[in-house]
């Protein structure tokens, strides 16, 4: 940490991960109603549950965006941020915009449109948020050294804000309603999101490997290249059901396959510059992260989507579990294990931590990555059982969930392995290392 | 290419012009390579309702397009060499005639359009006709794109640049090359 407004982002660092608990919290839940329905059945309906859970992941994931963002930019720009005091106002609206949200949810109230359930005050209030926190970057972007990650960073944020604006467009024909809905989430997870991910990765290379930074920057114009080239017209692949021209199918099975190029990019990416560079750093933790993130993007967003992207497939696995597998597997990869790596680089930074906790959190990284994989084959299985059974046998749906038990009594134990494994994470990052927790004793958990 | 030659390009620093353009250059190739997997599949499928379409499309045209776009091609190879002998007025007027060959492909694409769509033919007619416009629609935006890069090249006129800008119309042409034979005549 150079810049004394770096200090920032660990409020944001913080909201997000009292929000990543509470959404594997509700994760575990709504594993248990699968397994036992009746559970909280009056208080608390599956659908409100599963709100929390997907509403709480996303709202944690771009906090920990703003975050990344806050201590990024002033070390990039070498200049302090532009206001501070904004910043701070800026979480607690958005905190309290979210919980309000959730309370809201509580009590029936939202309106209804998967994953934008908000209610429109809520969504005005997030283009606020937004807003104050565009003005606060750029303006220290603009006053400060521009390099191509400030850029590319800058420029998937303002996409973030300008594609979320298609969430107060609701159509009443059901066709448009879906077309301009997939412009929110995938060109969100598949189009700016990724120049966010390229970035940040970028940073944490050039921090951590000591890799020369006109290299690393050539690497990622090729990176978001390749995502915005795959990734634009890869929204294709949701309009192959939802009443758009055939052609559709096409356009997105061609471009959704190649979406699979910009994660391996960055499989290729991170290991080379760790090669090249070297792994003198002494924070151990935050490069298994910075790893992990790529090759797991790569396999849960590249490859667990490929497997139903194609046309022809995806017209039998369409909303099997097969769709679920490939969501748990992609957001975990790409934009959890992102955020993570960012935080354990950067908190003991902030908080001049010099002996943290690095041993437990890289127990925490292999608790929960191996929770969400264990998850993600359950799920893939139930997912082509699903499959077989209910669009190639024709058995009725609710037959073919009786004969799903199995697989999702397996995935509600991953997903208590996980929350295990998360709050090792929240814990490593959030309490001090002990005196014996220094980078000595880091070797043998190798 | 001498400021990329010494930096982290790899393989791609070898090639004429920027390495980026040629990360494009590939990824386009693989987007037309797989809309011609799929028009073979469709071939392998259906043969008969590929051959009915086929029956309907006009070779003349088509071939006077192949004419048309070999020409630009071999105009913006010229191009480049003048510009590396510091011909600069010589290197833009045939940068000029280049595309203006490319908006000539374009008229000649258009009197194609216009006459499968008077008899009918549409993009949601059958597989076949969404392959052939899908294809050659992909490929026409590509011949667009190429002349406002060609112009801004032009304008812009390093021999980094005009190497960029030829690589791309070079690529514009080959893959109107390969898609000739494979939809038009290939029966």
């Amino acid at each position: 940490m150079k810049y004394e407004s770096q200090k920032v982002a660990l409020y944001y660092f913080a909201g997000a991960l009292g929000l990543f608990v509470a959404q594997v919290l509700f994760g575990v839940i709504l594993g248990t109603i699968v397994v036992a329905p009746n559970t909280l059945s009056e208080l608390l309906p599956f659908n409100i549950a599963r709100m929390i859970h997907t509403n709480a992941l996303i709202v944690w994931l771009l906090m920990g965006f703003f975050g990344c963002a806050y201590y990024l930019i002033p070390e990039e720009s070498e200049t302090e941020l532009h206001s501070p005091k904004l910043a701070i106002l800026q979480f607690w609206l958005f905190l309290i915009g979210a919980a309000a949200a959730v309370v809201g949810y509580l009590f029936r109230i939202h309106e209804g449109r998967e994953f934008l359930e908000q209610p429109l005050w809520i969504k005005l209030a997030i283009v606020v948020v937004a807003l104050m926190f565009l003005y606060n970057v750029t303006m220290t972007v603009l006053k400060g050294r521009k390099t191509a990650i400030t850029n590319v960073l800058l420029l998937g944020l303002w996409g973030i804000a300008v594609f979320f604006l298609f969430s107060l467009y609701n159509p009443s024909n059901l066709i448009l309603d879906k077309v301009f809905w997939w412009w929110v989430v995938h060109l969100w997870v598949e189009g700016v999101w990724e120049l966010v991910m390229a970035a940040v990765l970028a940073f944490l290379m050039i921090k951590m490997t000591g890799v020369d930074r006109e290299v690393v920057e050539k690497w990622l114009y090729v990176i978001i290249g390749l995502a915005l080239f795959s990734g634009i017209l890869g929204t294709g692949h949701h309009y192959y059901w939802i009443g758009m021209p055939a052609y559709w199918q096409w356009i997105g099975s061609v471009f959704s396959t190649l979406e699979v190029a910009p994660f391996f990019a960055m499989v290729v990416f991170t290991f080379m510059m760790v090669w090249k560079g070297g792994r003198t750093h002494p924070n151990k933790a935050a490069l298994l992260w910075s790893l992990g993130c790529s090759v797991f993007a790569f396999f849960g967003a590249g490859v667990w989507g490929f497997l139903h992207t194609l046309a022809p497939i995806n017209y039998v696995t369409h909303g099997t579990q097969v769709t679920a597998a490939h969501g748990h597997l992609a957001f975990y990869g790409a934009y959890v294990m992102l955020n993570i790596a960012m935080f354990t680089y950067a908190m003991p930074n902030l908080l001049k931590r010099e002996p943290y906790n690095q041993v437990l959190n890289m127990w925490g990284f292999w608790v929960t990555s191996s929770g969400v994989t264990f998850m993600t084959f359950a799920l893939t299985f139930a997912g082509v059982v699903q499959t077989h059974l209910q669009r190639v046998m024709g058995m009725g749906f609710m037959e073919v969930q009786d004969a799903l038990g199995l697989f999702y009594w397996m995935r509600l134990g991953a997903g208590v392995a996980t929350l295990v494994g998360v709050v090792l994470i929240v814990w490593s990052l959030a309490v001090p290392g002990g005196k014996r927790a220094g980078a000595a004793i880091a070797q043998p958990a190798e | 290419m001498s400021e990329n030659g010494e930096g982290g390009w790899g393989a791609l620093s070898e090639l004429p012009g920027n390495p980026l353009m040629w990360v494009l250059i590939l990824s386009e190739l693989l987007v037309f390579g797989a809309l011609l997997v799929g028009f073979a599949a469709v071939r392998l499928l259906h043969p008969q309702m590929v051959l009915a379409g086929q029956s309907a499309l006009s070779i003349p045209l088509g071939g006077l397009n192949t004419l048309i776009l070999v020409t630009s091609g071999w105009l913006a190879a010229h191009a480049v060499r003048l510009r590396s002998t510091g011909d600069i007025g010589g290197s833009r007027r045939r940068l000029a005639g280049a595309g203006a060959l490319g908006l000539a492909f374009l008229v000649v694409k258009g009197f194609e359009y216009a006459d499968k769509a008077a008899q009918g033919l549409g993009i949601e007619t059958d597989t076949f006709w969404t392959l052939f416009y899908l294809t050659t629609g992909f490929h026409a935006a590509h011949v667009v794109m190429g002349i406002i890069i060609l112009a801004i090249v032009g304008w812009k006129n390093t021999t980094e640049n005009l190497e960029t800008g030829a690589a791309f119309w070079h690529m514009v042409d080959l893959v109107w090359l390969i898609l000739f034979p494979l939809v038009y005549l290939l029966r």
